[in-house]
This record gives C-alpha cells, structure tokens and sequence, in this order.
C-alpha cells in the first residue's frame, strides 16, 4: 500500500522540471589546429612551458615512423595531398561557411523568438481585458442602484394613480350626494310656492278684487288729474 | 582528502595509481552499465564540441581523426607487409621493399 500511496502522491505532477532551459554554450571546447584539445597543451604548461606538446608530439612522429608503427606506402602519399587540399579548404573557406552557418541559426532563432513575442503580446492583452473585466464587474452596484430607483419610481407613480383614482372616486359620489340634496331642497322649495300661491290667489275673494279694482281706478284717476295738473302747469 | 570515500564511486582521475586495478574491478560491466557509460561519453562529447552555438571544425575533425586512426589500427596486419625495413634496422631491408624498389 505505501507503494501505490507514492504513486499516487505523483498523480497530478509532471516529471519535467519547471526551472528554465539554461542557453546553449557560446563556443565549443577549444581545440589547437582543429584536431588537438587545449586541454593537453594546459596540462603540460606547467612542467614543460609552451613548447612541450609540439616536442611530444614531435618526439612521437619520430617514433612511430622508426619501429614502422606507421608504414610509409603509396597511401602516405595519397593522404598527404588529401590533409593538403582539406587544409587549404578550411583555412580558404572556414569563416565562410562559418557565418552561413550561424545566419541560419540566427533565423531559426529568430522565428522562434517571434512567435514567444507574438503570444507574450497576445497574453499580456489577454491579462489587461481580463482586468478590465474585472474592474468592469465591480460596478455592478451602481447598475443594481441604478434599476432598484427605476422599480422604485414604477411603483411610486403607480401608487399615486391609483390615489387620484380614489379620490376622483370619492369626490364623485359626495357630488352626487350634494347634487341629490339640492334637488331635494329645491323641489321642495318650488312645490311650496306653487302651493302658496296657489292658496292666495284662491283666497283672494270676489269682494276684495273689486275692491282693489276700485282702489286701482280712483288712484288712476288721481294720477291723471295730477298729470293733467303738470301738463297745463 | 578524498580517502574516506568509498573507491568504486571516485572519478578516474582521483584515482590513485596504486588502487586502479581494484578502482577497474569496482566499475559496472553489465550491459545496462556498458550502455550508460557509452552514453554519458557521448554526451560528455556532444555537449562540448558540438552542441553550442558557434561551433568550430574541431567537433568533427576529432571524430574523423579517430575514424582514420582506429582504421589504421585495423589495417595494421595487412599494412605490415608493406614495411621497408626490418628490426628497426635500416641495413635488413624487407622483401618488399627488395623487390618493389629495386624494380624503380
């Protein structure tokens, strides 16, 4: 069980490590004469000066070429013309070569660099929406504030037509109630009149009219007499 | 100052000369171990001379200087009967060289 328990502890990691790539090295190990590493000539610099490899490897020749551990035959020949013709090429066209070399690189390079740079770009804006969505979130406040007032005024305007409805209601029916009182009083009034003067003129009796009759004509008279007294006056 | 360390984990190098032969017996000859030390030599190899980013000639031409040699090496026995002399004596002159120089 403590077996599966270690694997599990690795179930949702990855082997790779997350520290950076280190850069490739600038230059490779140094070689003297394209063939020899440096390290040799520093090994032997402290006990036989700068001229102790060349004397070994001088010293080596010698030996090798007298036991016959290397055989001159026609092939010495061969090989000499061929290190001839290789060295002068290298020598000629090296740096050449060289340079086409590191300008091929340096588009690969710079091809890769360009697309990091793309989506360095491209998540960086990705970072600065996201904060401006985020910026943009925190004002939902002010639109809730916002829409609460505009419930608010809805229901406010709502409350007051419905108290003017009321009120009109109201007024409505205590001025039906007045005008049915005024109707009231004022048949009552009319039916009284007619009905006393309907009882005066009844009782007005024959006797008083011709006695008033009589009034009206003496009066006459005496206004035309005063007339007649004004005119000839 | 490296005695306190056990012997089959030192480098070739802080090996002393008297304990090499038991430093040999020490190091690991399994197939597993011959595959692992040829493939840490290779990249020893690779990212010094080859993988960087100016690289010179030297990468390569080491490599094909050892192709020549090991070559050389192999071709010995064949090559050894085109000696010009024998016994490191230049008076003892080789069949060969009898036959073939003394028709030029």
């Amino acid at each position: 069980l403590g077996a599966g328990l270690v694997q599990l502890a690795h179930l949702h990691t990855s082997p790779n490590s997350q520290a950076p790539v280190p850069a490739l090295p600038e230059k490779g190990g140094k070689t003297r004469h394209g063939i020899i590493p440096e390290e040799l000539f520093q090994i032997l610099y402290p006990k036989t000066g700068v001229t102790g490899p060349y004397v070994l490897g001088a010293g080596l020749l010698t030996y090798i070429l007298s036991k016959e551990i290397y055989i001159i035959n026609h092939e010495t020949f061969a090989a000499a013309c061929m290190g001839t013709v290789i060295i002068y090429g290298v020598r000629k066209f090296g740096p050449d070569v060289a340079a086409f070399a590191d300008k091929l690189n340096e588009e690969k390079v710079q091809k890769a660099q360009e697309v990091k740079d793309l989506a360095m770009t491209s998540l960086a804006q990705a970072i600065q929406d996201e904060k401006k969505e985020q910026w943009r979130a925190e004002g939902r406040q002010m639109l809730f504030d916002a829409k609460r007032n505009n419930v608010a005024m809805l229901l406010e305007t709502n409350r007051r037509e419905r108290v003017h409805m009321v009120t009109n209601d109201v007024k409505k029916r205590l001025d039906y109630q007045i005008a049915l009182q005024t109707l009231h009083r004022r048949m009552e009034q009319e039916h009284m009149v007619n009905w006393v003067e309907k009882n005066v003129v009844t009782s007005i009796t024959p006797q008083q009219e011709k006695a008033s009759i009589a009034k009206c004509i003496t009066d006459l008279k005496v206004l035309a007499k005063v007339q007649q007294a004004k005119t000839t006056a | 100052s490296l005695d306190r360390f056990p012997l089959g984990e030192k480098r070739l190098m802080d090996v002393k000369l008297g304990e090499l032969g038991s430093w040999l017996g020490k190091r690991d000859f399994t197939p597993n171990g011959v595959l692992a030390s040829i493939r840490n030599g290779h990249d020893r190899y690779y990212n010094k001379y080859i993988n960087v980013k100016k690289g010179g000639i030297g990468g390569v031409a080491m490599l094909l200087v050892g192709y020549v040699a090991l070559s050389y090496m192999w071709e010995y026995d064949h090559l050894s009967e085109y000696r010009l002399w024998e016994y490191d004596d230049l008076r003892v002159p080789t069949t060969y060289s009898i036959i073939h120089l003394k028709a030029l």
